[in-house]
C-alpha cells in the first residue's frame, strides 16, 4: 500500500502552505472557472494572454492540498510560456496522471516541481484533485483565444 | 433483549476485515451502512433455492416469491406502524420515493400561486425534486432556517406555513445529525392545512418509528441504511392520498387494464411498481427489519447516544479549540452524525490520512450545499456511527486525527 509520503510530498505541501501567484485579475484578462462536485473544491484561473504569451496568471478558490499546490505549481510552469507551450504541458500533466486524451503528449517537456504529482496515480481517487486547475486553465486559454 | 455490542459485531462479517494490518473502522454509516450476516444469508439463499418473478406468474416458485416479497412489505409496515402494508411502496432508493411524492402528488396537487415550505438542513433529494417541479409549475418554496446551534428556528413558522400546501422536512440531519421534533412539525403542517412528508433516511436506521404517532402524511427512507440491501428505498404514505395520486412510473405491473385508447391503474401498491421490482433486495430488507426488530430499535438508539457522547467527549478533550463539531451538543437533540472542521485541514486530506488507518469516514458536502453554505464550509468532515461501532473505534478516530494534524500543520 502506497503511504501518505507518496501522496503528500514535500514540494506538494510547500505548494500547498505557500501558494503561488494567488489572487485574482480583473479584465481584460480573462477568467475560467472549475468546480469538482464530487467534493465542492473550486478553482479560478484568471489569464492574461498577448500576442500568444501567458504574461499574467493569477489563481483563486478552495480546495485540498492536491488541488491547491498542483495550481500553485501550474502557475509557475506557465507563466511566461506560450499558450502553445502551455497547452502542451497541460496535455502531458493529464498524460502523467494517466488521463487519456487524444494524440501523443509531448514527453519531453520538463516536469520540474510538477514530478511530485507522479505519486497520485497511486491514489486514483485524488487525481481529480491534481487534474482541476488544470483543465480550468485549458477553459482560460479557450476563453482567450476566442 | 440487552444488547450486546460485541454478538452484534460478529454478526457483520465485514468488521472482522484486516487491511494491512489494521482493523477496518467504518465509519460513514450515515452514508451506507454494512449488513450482517442474516441479510447476507436471506439475500444468497433466495438466489440460491427461490428466485423466481413476483406477482404474475402462477408456478409455486413464483408465488412462493411473491409470498416473501408481499412479506417484506407487511414486515416494513409493521416496523414504522404504518396502518396497512398497502400503504407501503417499493422504489428504487429513498431518493425516488421523494421524487416519487414531488411529481406525482405535487404535480397533482401544485400551480402557480401555491407555495410549499422546506428547511435549510434538507439533502438534495428533499430539494432539487421540488425545485425542478416549481420550474415546471411556477409554485414558490420557502426556508425554515436553522439556529446557531443547528436546531430549526421555528420562530417564524406559522408565517412560513400561511397557505403552504406541503411542509417536507428532515426528521435528522445527514450533516449535523439534528434529530427533528417531527410529531409537532407535522401537527404544525396541519394546522395550516398542509401535508407532512418527512425525510425518514437519517431517523428510521436509528430509533423507533411509528408513523402514526407522527401523524405524518408520507414518510421517505431507505433500505441500505439500516442493515439491508442497496437496490430498494421505501415510501410510506397515507392511502386517501396515494389513491387520488396519479401513478409516477408507467409499465407492467401497475395497470389493471390497457386499451389502445388509454390505461387503467392497478390498485395500491402495484400502481407505484412499475416494471420488475428489486425482488432479492426486499427479502434482503426483510431480513434487515427482522435482525433489528430483534435487536429493539430502542436499544439501537440508546447504544449510539452512549457512542455519541463518547465522541464528543474524546474528541472535545483531545482536540479543544483544532476541532469545530457542527450541531447541538446536547445528544437528545442529535444523532449519532458528526460534521467537523479539524484546524486548516481540508477535509480530503484529513479523510486521506485516516484511510491509511482504515478509518472510513465521508468528506465532501454530503448533498447539502445549501447547508454547507449556511456553514460556511466547502465540504465538512463526517463521522457516523451505527449500532456495530465501539468507543475503541472512536479512539482509533482519534488518534488518526491527531496524525493528520500532525502532519499538515500549517
Amino acid at each position: 500500500m502506497p503511504g501518505l509520503e507518496d501522496l503528500y510530498r514535500e514540494i506538494i505541501l510547500d505548494h500547498y502552505k505557500n501558494p503561488r501567484n494567488r489572487g485574482t485579475l480583473e479584465p481584460p484578462a480573462v477568467r475560467g472557472e472549475g468546480h469538482n462536485p464530487l467534493c465542492g473544491d473550486e478553482i479560478e484561473v484568471f489569464l492574461i494572454v498577448k500576442d500568444g504569451i501567458v504574461e499574467d496568471i493569477k489563481i483563486a478558490g478552495q480546495g485540498c492540498s492536491i488541488s491547491q499546490s498542483s495550481a500553485s505549481m501550474m502557475g509557475v510552469a506557465v507563466k511566461g510560456k506560450t499558450v502553445e507551450n502551455a497547452r502542451a504541458f497541460i496535455a502531458r500533466i493529464k498524460h502523467m496522471l494517466s488521463i487519456d486524451e487524444e494524440g501523443e503528449p509531448d514527453t519531453s517537456i520538463a516536469l520540474g516541481d510538477l514530478e511530485a504529482l507522479t505519486g497520485v496515480v497511486k491514489f486514483p481517487v485524488r487525481i481529480k484533485c491534481a487534474v482541476l486547475s488544470w483543465n480550468t486553465l485549458a477553459e482560460a486559454l479557450d476563453i482567450a483565444a476566442e | 433483549m440487552s444488547f450486546d455490542l460485541q454478538r452484534v459485531r460478529a454478526d457483520f462479517p465485514v468488521l472482522a476485515e484486516v487491511i494491512n494490518g489494521k482493523p477496518l473502522v467504518y465509519l460513514d454509516s450515515a452514508n451506507s451502512s454494512q449488513k450482517p450476516n442474516a441479510v447476507i444469508d436471506a439475500m444468497t439463499s433466495f438466489l440460491q433455492h427461490d428466485y423466481s418473478p413476483t406477482n404474475r406468474s402462477a408456478y409455486t416458485m413464483a408465488a412462493h416469491a411473491t409470498d416473501l416479497y408481499e412479506g417484506a412489505r407487511t414486515k416494513v409496515a409493521r416496523f414504522i406502524n404504518a396502518p396497512r402494508a398497502e400503504e407501503v411502496v417499493f422504489t428504487k432508493n429513498a431518493t425516488e420515493a421523494l421524487n416519487l411524492v414531488a411529481h406525482s402528488w405535487g404535480s397533482a396537487n401544485l400551480s402557480e400561486g401555491d407555495s410549499i415550505v422546506l428547511t435549510h438542513m434538507e439533502h438534495h433529494a428533499n430539494i432539487v425534486p421540488w425545485q425542478m417541479l416549481a420550474a415546471e409549475k411556477g409554485f414558490t418554496i420557502r426556508w425554515v432556517p436553522l439556529t446557531s446551534d443547528g436546531l430549526l428556528d421555528l420562530t417564524n413558522i406559522n408565517e412560513l406555513l400561511t397557505g403552504a400546501s406541503a411542509f417536507s422536512f428532515t426528521a435528522m440531519s445527514n450533516v449535523l445529525g439534528t434529530i427533528n421534533p417531527v410529531k409537532e412539525l407535522c401537527a404544525l403542517a396541519h394546522q395550516h392545512g398542509a401535508i407532512a412528508i418527512v425525510d425518514g433516511c437519517q431517523s428510521v436506521p436509528h430509533m423507533p418509528t411509528d408513523v402514526q404517532d407522527w401523524d405524518a402524511d408520507f414518510v421517505a427512507f431507505s433500505s441500505h441504511k439500516m442493515v439491508g440491501p442497496s437496490g430498494i428505498g421505501l415510501l410510506w404514505g397515507r392511502e386517501n392520498l396515494l389513491d387520488a395520486m396519479p401513478p409516477f412510473l408507467g409499465g407492467g405491473n401497475m395497470i389493471s387494464d390497457v386499451k389502445l385508447e388509454g390505461f387503467t391503474c392497478a390498485d395500491l401498491p402495484a400502481k407505484f411498481e412499475a416494471g420488475t421490482q428489486p425482488i432479492t433486495e426486499a427479502v434482503g430488507l426483510a431480513a434487515a427489519v427482522d435482525y433489528l426488530t430483534a435487536i429493539g430499535m430502542h436499544n439501537v438508539r440508546q447504544h449510539e447516544r452512549e457512542i455519541t457522547a463518547y465522541a464528543l467527549e474524546t474528541l472535545t478533550n483531545r482536540f479543544g479549540d483544532d476541532i469545530v463539531i457542527h450541531g447541538s451538543r446536547d445528544i437528545n437533540q442529535r444523532g449519532a452524525t458528526l460534521s467537523f472542521a479539524y484546524r486548516d485541514v481540508h477535509p480530503h486530506d484529513v479523510s486521506q490520512v485516516l484511510d491509511q488507518h482504515n478509518v472510513c469516514v465521508r468528506a465532501g458536502h454530503h448533498c447539502a450545499k445549501p447547508l454547507m453554505r449556511l456553514l460556511g464550509a466547502n465540504a465538512t468532515v463526517r463521522a457516523s456511527f451505527y449500532l456495530y461501532n465501539t468507543n475503541d473505534e472512536v479512539d482509533a478516530l482519534a488518534d488518526a486525527l491527531a496524525e493528520a494534524g500532525d502532519f499538515f500543520t500549517l
